[in-house]
C-alpha cells in the first residue's frame, strides 16, 4: 500500500517535470500542444478514494499552472476530469466488472477499452482547458479545432506510452 | 436534519467537485482581471532555477546561429565607435553640451522561458531587481519589440509578450505618423493586428510600423513589423491592418530591457492634466 502511494508520488513529480521541460516545448505550427501529464489521473488505481482523486488532480493541475503562468486553468480542467472519471469508468465497464487489484491499463483491459476510456477523458480535459483559456465563445470553431488537434496528439502519445513505459 | 445529512453523503463527490472547480475558476478570474503580482508565477525562484538550467542546455543547440547574430551586432556597434570615424573637426575647442541628457537606460538579458502557443503568452528573463529591472519597463530585441515587464523578483523577471491578447500597444505608421493600437488576435504568432487607423489614410502593403512613444514605456521609433494585409472594418470608419512581426518569437534569445528615466515626470504631468 505504502509502495503504491510512493510510486504515485514519484510519477506525479516526473510527469510534471516532463510536461514542463519536454511536452510544453512541442508546438507544431504554433497550435498543437500535447498535455501528456493527465496520464497520471488516467492511471490511478480503481480503488483510489474519491477525495484523493480530486485533491491530487487539483494539485497536479496547479503545479503545471505555476510553471506556465496560467494560474487556475489546468487546475480547473483537471478537477473537471477527476469528477468525470468514476462516471466514465462505470459507463464503459466490461460485463464482468473490474477485477480486484487490476489497474486501468491496456495490459489488463485491452486496446479498445483503453482507447475509449482515454479518448473521452482527454477530449473533456482539452476542450475544457482551451475554452477556459480563451475565456470567450467567440471564435467557437477555431478554439474547438485547436482543442481537437491537440487531443488527437495527446491520445496518440498516451496510448503509445502504454506499450513503451507501462508494459507490465 | 437526517435527510440533509443523507443528501450530503449521497452527493459529497459532486459537492467536492463544485468546491474545487469554483476555487480554480476564481483563481483564473483573479489572475486574468488584475494581472496581480503573486508569488505563483514563473518568476519565483524554484521554477526560475529549473527553467534557467533547461535553457542553458537549449542554448547550446542553436549556438551557431546565436553567435552569428551577436557577431553581426558587435560589428555594427564597432562601426559606431568614435575610433572608427575620421574626424572632420577643425576647431579644437571642446564644448560641454547641455542640450542632451540621458533618457533611456538599457540592460541586456537572456530569455530563459518562452511560449507562443497560448492566448496569453509570457516570457521569463534572467535579470531582476538586483540588476535594476523594474515593473513596466520595455523589452526589445535586436529585431523589434518584445513586451513589457510584468513581475520582478530578485534575479528574474516575467514579461508580457506582445503575443498576449490583453496587451495593447500604441503604434504608428512610419511614413505618415498616424497612430493606432496594436493588439494580438491570438492566432498566428508571426502576425498581429493594428486598429484605429482611419479610412482616409493612404496605406500600402510593406509600410513599416514603429512604436509611437506616447505611452512612456517604449521609446519612439522602435521597429514592430511591416503591413502584410489590410481591410476595411465592417461598418466602421477604421482599417483592420495585419502586421507581420519583424521578431520571430520562437527564436528569441537575447533581449534588452529599456527603462525610461523620465517616465515618472511624464506620468505626474499627465495626472495633473487629467484631474482638471
Amino acid at each position: 500500500m505504502i509502495k503504491l502511494i510512493l510510486r504515485n508520488i514519484w510519477r506525479f513529480a516526473i510527469l510534471v517535470i516532463l510536461q514542463v521541460i519536454l511536452f510544453n516545448n512541442i508546438q507544431f505550427s504554433g497550435y498543437i500542444n500535447p498535455y501528456f501529464y493527465i496520464i497520471f489521473i488516467l492511471l490511478l488505481p480503481f480503488e483510489t478514494p474519491k477525495w484523493i482523486l480530486m485533491l491530487s488532480s487539483f494539485l497536479l493541475g496547479l503545479s503545471i499552472d505555476i510553471f506556465s503562468n496560467t494560474i487556475g486553468m489546468h487546475a480547473s480542467a483537471c478537477v473537471f476530469i477527476a469528477f468525470l472519471r468514476p462516471h466514465i469508468l462505470q459507463y464503459i465497464a466490461p460485463r464482468e466488472g473490474y477485477e480486484a487489484s487490476s489497474l486501468p491499463r491496456i495490459h489488463y483491459y485491452g486496446f479498445s477499452w483503453f482507447l475509449k476510456y482515454s479518448t473521452i477523458l482527454i477530449l473533456a480535459h482539452h476542450i475544457f482547458l482551451f475554452y477556459i483559456e480563451v475565456y470567450t465563445f467567440s471564435g467557437f470553431f477555431y478554439t474547438l479545432s485547436r482543442a481537437l488537434l491537440s487531443s488527437i496528439f495527446t491520445i496518440i502519445l498516451i496510448v503509445f506510452s502504454q506499450y513503451i513505459v507501462y508494459r507490465k | 436534519m437526517r435527510t440533509l445529512i443523507k443528501f450530503l453523503l449521497k452527493y459529497y463527490y459532486f459537492l467536492l467537485f463544485l468546491l474545487f472547480e469554483l476555487f480554480s475558476v476564481l483563481l483564473v478570474i483573479e489572475n486574468n482581471n488584475y494581472q496581480k503580482s503573486s508569488f505563483l508565477n514563473s518568476a519565483n525562484s524554484i521554477s526560475g532555477n529549473i527553467y534557467k538550467s533547461v535553457s542553458s542546455f537549449k542554448s547550446y543547440i542553436d549556438l551557431y546561429q546565436k553567435n552569428e547574430t551577436l557577431s553581426a551586432e558587435n560589428s555594427r556597434l564597432y562601426n559606431s565607435l568614435k575610433s572608427s570615424f575620421k574626424s572632420n573637426k577643425i576647431s579644437l575647442l571642446e564644448i560641454y553640451d547641455s542640450t542632451y541628457f540621458q533618457q533611456y537606460v538599457t540592460i541586456s538579458a537572456h530569455v530563459i522561458n518562452n511560449s507562443v502557443n497560448r492566448q496569453n503568452n509570457y516570457l521569463t528573463i534572467d535579470k531582476g531587481k538586483k540588476h535594476g529591472v523594474s515593473e513596466e519597463m520595455a523589452v526589445i530585441s535586436p529585431t523589434g519589440i518584445v513586451g513589457i515587464i510584468k513581475n520582478v523578483s530578485n534575479n528574474y523577471a516575467s514579461v508580457i509578450s506582445i503575443l498576449n491578447t490583453n496587451l495593447h500597444i500604441s503604434a504608428m505608421i512610419k511614413k505618415n505618423d498616424y497612430f493606432g493600437s496594436l493588439v494580438w488576435d491570438g492566432k498566428n504568432y508571426r502576425e498581429t493586428t493594428l486598429k484605429d487607423i482611419p479610412n482616409h489614410v493612404k496605406i500600402n502593403i510593406g509600410d513599416t510600423i514603429i512604436t509611437s512613444g506616447y505611452s512612456s514605456i517604449f521609446p519612439k521609433g522602435k521597429l514592430i513589423g511591416v503591413i502584410s494585409d489590410f481591410e476595411h472594418e465592417k461598418g466602421g470608419n477604421f482599417y483592420l491592418i495585419t502586421v507581420k512581426l519583424s521578431t520571430d518569437f520562437k527564436k528569441l534569445s537575447y533581449v534588452y530591457v529599456v527603462g525610461n528615466l523620465l517616465k515618472q515626470e511624464q506620468k505626474d504631468l499627465e495626472k495633473i492634466s487629467e484631474n482638471d
